[in-house]
């Protein structure tokens, strides 16, 4: 048992995250729902997944660069079962509090059917035991994976992802394979899948990964290494466009309108994008784009609003909308020009909240309809089709789709322009970018204005779809989410909004929508939150990173002055060579 | 700040207008005239007897004060991080809520076995030292978890960073105590009551507010500059390597820093509950916006700035609809009073950048 205090610490960690994870009545929730046939469920597997990770870190031991971490069995195994125990103590100690005393006046989810699921149905002091027993084994789980050579943990994460997904993912997997008698096979009645089929697709993961682990990879450096416009790079691209096509014809109808709410997302994203991403301007009230863009639209084409209803079609209204857009990003760009950094997020954010109050207040109602909204508003009209609109999402996709590659295509041929370059030197530093003849003033506001018409494309689209629209899609949450989406994805990626939109909005939800995931509806803000913050901890360039983006976060990493180690090591160091 | 005043005119002399000034002053001179225009309707209305009467606007002035007061403790704590770590810590308004809802636990509990309304003050204070403790508890974990780390980041990481706990912080809050709003107790005692001080009938609430405003400022004060950690605190938001090369534990004093900061956000979380008598999750947000925007009114940096930048904005918000835009005849203005707050944000920021009592700020502090 190596660095027994690392070890102690991780163990308190897990205790209090698991304590946590109790308190907020996640476990008591999400236990309602099946994962396989017949008790394991998702509360048991997102409360044991802590002590199982723990297990591999308490394993691995501090990190140090100078030591490669000890593979070795026993001791492993050892530092993954006193943390584990550890948590569960704590836990337990947690758990027989709530049993002892009330505290459901302030708390509602520390009741005693809370206490009932963490003890596994054994009451108190017998399920008590059976927590810590639990916790341990997990936790020494954790330290036995640790120990296994590269392959057989590769293959453990292959075979646990997939029997995770496939359960977790039963209604997207039961929509697009449309298999009656298979499904029926696999999954229990109430849902969950029986075990030997869990077993099944686990043992397929690991062979699968084990087989073709080098051919993929290998294809993967291939592809990497290839020309930009050569033949395997194009067939790809070709691929990829033919399943974009092809796919939303065989998805059924919730999958449809779930891809609709990702894509306006990525829309959005990639605006933000631009913005944040390549000028590096935080804008926290980007979501006042997307509402002008979806008033604008509502007011221009719903012949029952208000004041103002020219009732124009969708088509003619969206040059329109694009133009008000343009003139907003105009708007709030001008008089935020000489802020930085933080000021220019706070002052935006208060450009949007001030949109969203003045949209709601009844001064404007006249015109936008206050708390009402703008109602019927009309879909988009498309020749041989008729009017597309959120009631037909299985075609409402493709017009989403023809947008988001069109936002996609002005994201990256301006990352490599004459502009996209000014804003890279501009992002890096404003007074070297101007002393080399960057007008910044041009620069930023055209960062502004491109964010905005991509918004605006996203607004009216929303419109469109949902035919009434209400402020309260525009809080500030949406702006912070699409925020969260552009890091989570990897700031100035393009691939990388559309990842973290389809991990975000697909999968955890939207913040009026749902994801595949709605058991997480109540705990999704907290979940992006946290990610949020372990993304800007120990991963700031996302997901599917920007090339240069990495390069700048983790090129210096070489150097003395890395800050994404622990800085005040460092500078210890340097004080001692100074003297 | 700006960068064509560092900038010299071109050897021709001649004269080169820039559009972008030309905006901003169109913007100055447009906010000025609507103010004049919309004060002096609203004078005329005044006159004429219509729209609030004296004792109205009165009341209006004593409660939009300590409304400002409030904001200026939770300013307090945005003007100290920013002045030592040059950040915004977003999740500021989100440690005076945590303040305040646990402090709501001990006033029920207070509350129901009697004792919130025999010994008023006696109960009041223990809630205090629970809403304290509970706010400098929360921005010390904040600090150690999310920010240490990122000490040496580029600039926009901690923000975000903030917002990210800010975030977790408001849905952790939700996810224990629900998602409700719940009721506070009444204030007990003489503090649910009207005093008349001066012959001016006052809430006693509010008037606790003043007091404990005034008090903890006289108190953060003297600690910040007769204190030997005090001046800790000031040498290291001066230069943190010269601080730490003087000796002065950096980590420890920052630390400091959030404690103090976290502290006077839990005394603004028991005065606001006590005021407002509801408490639920989302309380913080808006509050922790309106404080920074005070503590960027004041001068951020700056302690009494952020005080008198609090009270400003309190006015701002309370009074400015009903003077300002009632004038202009704009109907139902105080739907409008956060859009003024925002908007009295922008403004300062376009007329003067640095705050009231700011120093002038180079463009590299300000970034």
């Amino acid at each position: 048992m190596r660095n027994s205090p690392y070890t102690r610490m991780l163990g308190l960690i897990s205790g209090v995250v698991m304590s946590f994870i109790a308190a907020i009545g996640m476990v008591e929730n999400f236990n309602k729902r099946v994962l396989i046939e017949p008790f394991v469920t998702m509360g048991y597997v997102v409360v044991l997944a802590v002590p199982v990770l723990i297990g591999i870190l308490a394993a691995r031991g501090k990190p140090s660069p100078l030591e490669e971490p000890a593979r070795d069995t026993g001791p492993n195994l050892a530092s993954g079962l006193v943390a584990g125990l550890i948590g569960g103590l704590i836990t337990s100690v947690f758990v027989a509090l709530v049993d002892t005393f009330d505290m459901t006046e302030f708390f509602p989810s520390m009741r005693p059917a809370m206490v009932e699921e963490m003890t596994f149905g054994f009451g108190v002091p017998a399920g008590l035991l059976v927590l810590i027993a639990v916790s341990g084994v997990a936790g020494a789980l954790g330290g036995l994976i640790f120990a296994q050579s590269d392959a057989i943990r590769q293959g453990i994460t292959q075979a646990v992802a997939w029997v995770l997904g496939v359960a977790l993912f039963e209604a997207v997997v039961a929509d697009i394979f449309e298999i009656d008698f298979l499904l029926d096979l696999i999954y229990a009645k109430n849902g969950g899948l029986q075990p030997w089929a869990a077993v099944i697709i686990g043992a397929l993961a690991w062979w699968l990964s084990a087989r073709y682990r080098g051919t993929a990879k290998q294809f993967a450096f291939t592809v990497r290494d290839s020309e930009p416009k050569s033949r395997i790079r194009r067939s790809l691209i070709g691929i990829a466009i033919l399943a974009v096509i092809v796919l939303p014809l065989l998805l059924g109808g919730i999958v449809n309108e779930l891809l609709i709410n990702v894509s306006f997302f990525i829309l959005m994203g990639l605006g933000l994008n631009i913005v944040v991403g390549y000028a590096g301007l935080l804008d926290l009230g980007y979501v006042a784009f997307f509402a002008v863009g979806a008033y604008g639209t509502g007011v221009l084409t719903s012949s029952f609003s208000p004041t103002i209803n020219p009732g124009l079609s969708w088509w003619f209204a969206l040059p329109i909308v694009m133009g008000l857009a343009a003139l907003a990003g105009l708007l709030v760009g001008t008089p935020v020009l000489r802020m930085r950094g933080d000021y220019l997020a706070i002052v935006t954010l208060g450009f949007g909240e001030i949109v969203r109050i003045l949209l709601l207040s009844d001064w404007l109602t006249p015109y936008f309809g206050g708390a009402q909204g703008v109602r019927q508003i009309p879909g988009i009209p498309v020749p041989f089709l008729g009017e597309v609109s959120g009631t037909r999402p299985e075609l409402f996709i493709y017009l989403t789709m023809i947008f988001v590659f069109v936002a996609g295509y002005i994201a990256y041929r301006s990352q490599n322009s004459r502009v996209g370059r000014s804003w890279a030197a501009m992002r890096e530093d404003e007074d070297v970018a101007e002393a080399t003849g960057i007008s910044t003033v041009q620069a930023k506001l055209l960062a502004f204005i491109t964010g905005a018409i991509v918004a605006s494309f996203a607004g009216a689209l929303f419109a469109a779809k949902v035919g009434v629209i209400f402020t309260n899609s525009f809080k500030v949450l949406t702006s912070i989410i699409i925020l969260v989406v552009v890091i989570v994805g990897g700031m100035g990626s393009i691939p990388g909004v559309a990842v973290g939109a389809f991990v975000l909005i697909g999968i955890l939800g939207g913040p009026t929508s749902q994801g595949l995931l709605f058991e997480f509806a109540e705990y999704k803000l907290l979940i992006y939150g946290a990610l949020l913050v372990f993304m800007m901890l120990k991963r700031p360039e996302g997901l599917w990173p920007s090339v240069r983006r990495s390069r700048e976060l983790h090129g210096d990493e070489l150097s003395q002055d890395a800050w994404l180690d622990k800085a005040g090591e460092f500078k210890e160091d340097d004080a001692e060579v100074a003297t | 700040m700006t960068s064509t005043a560092t900038k010299l005119p071109p050897s021709g002399r001649r004269f080169r207008f820039n559009w972008v000034d030309g905006f901003l002053w169109f913007v100055r001179i447009a906010a000025l005239i609507t103010i004049v225009v919309g004060i002096t309707g609203s004078v005329q209305n005044f006159m004429a007897g219509e729209g609030l009467s004296a004792t109205q606007w009165r009341d209006l002035l004593i409660s939009s004060t300590s409304t400002g007061l409030m904001y200026g403790m939770i300013a307090l704590g945005y003007s100290m991080v920013y002045g030592v770590l040059g950040f915004i810590n977003f999740a500021h308004g989100e440690v005076f809520m945590a303040g305040s809802m646990v402090g709501f636990i001990g006033a029920t509990l207070l509350f129901d076995s009697g004792f919130w309304d025999s010994n008023p003050f006696a109960a009041v204070f223990i809630v205090l030292v629970i809403s304290m403790i509970t706010s400098t508890i929360v921005a010390v974990l904040v600090e150690r978890i999310a920010y240490r780390p990122l000490r040496n980041a580029p600039r926009l990481i901690p923000l975000i960073t903030s917002i990210g706990v800010s975030f977790f912080l408001q849905y952790a809050f939700a996810g224990l105590f629900g998602f409700s709003t719940r009721s506070y107790p009444p204030a007990p005692g003489a503090l649910g009551e009207e005093i008349i001080i001066f012959g001016i009938p006052i809430q006693g609430t509010k008037l606790l507010v003043f007091v404990v405003a005034i008090a903890s400022m006289i108190g953060l004060w003297y600690f910040v500059s007769r204190t030997k950690a005090g001046r800790a605190m000031r040498a290291v938001a001066e230069d943190k390597e010269i601080a730490g090369l003087m000796g002065i534990d950096v980590d420890k004093t920052i630390v400091l820093t959030f404690a103090v900061g976290g502290a006077m956000a839990g005394v603004a979380g028991l005065l606001w509950a006590l005021l407002f008598r509801v408490v639920d999750n989302l309380m913080g947000f808006l509050p922790g916006l309106k404080a920074f925007t005070a503590a960027v009114l004041g001068g951020i940096g700056n302690l009494p700035g952020a005080m008198l930048g609090g009270v400003l904005l309190g006015l701002f918000e309370g009074v400015g609809p009903l003077l300002v835009l009632d004038g202009l005849g704009i109907p139902a203005v105080s739907q409008l009073k956060d859009a003024v707050a925002f908007a009295a944000l922008f403004l300062v920021l376009i007329f003067r950048p640095s705050g009231l009592l700011g120093e002038r700020l180079g463009s590299e502090d300000r970034a």
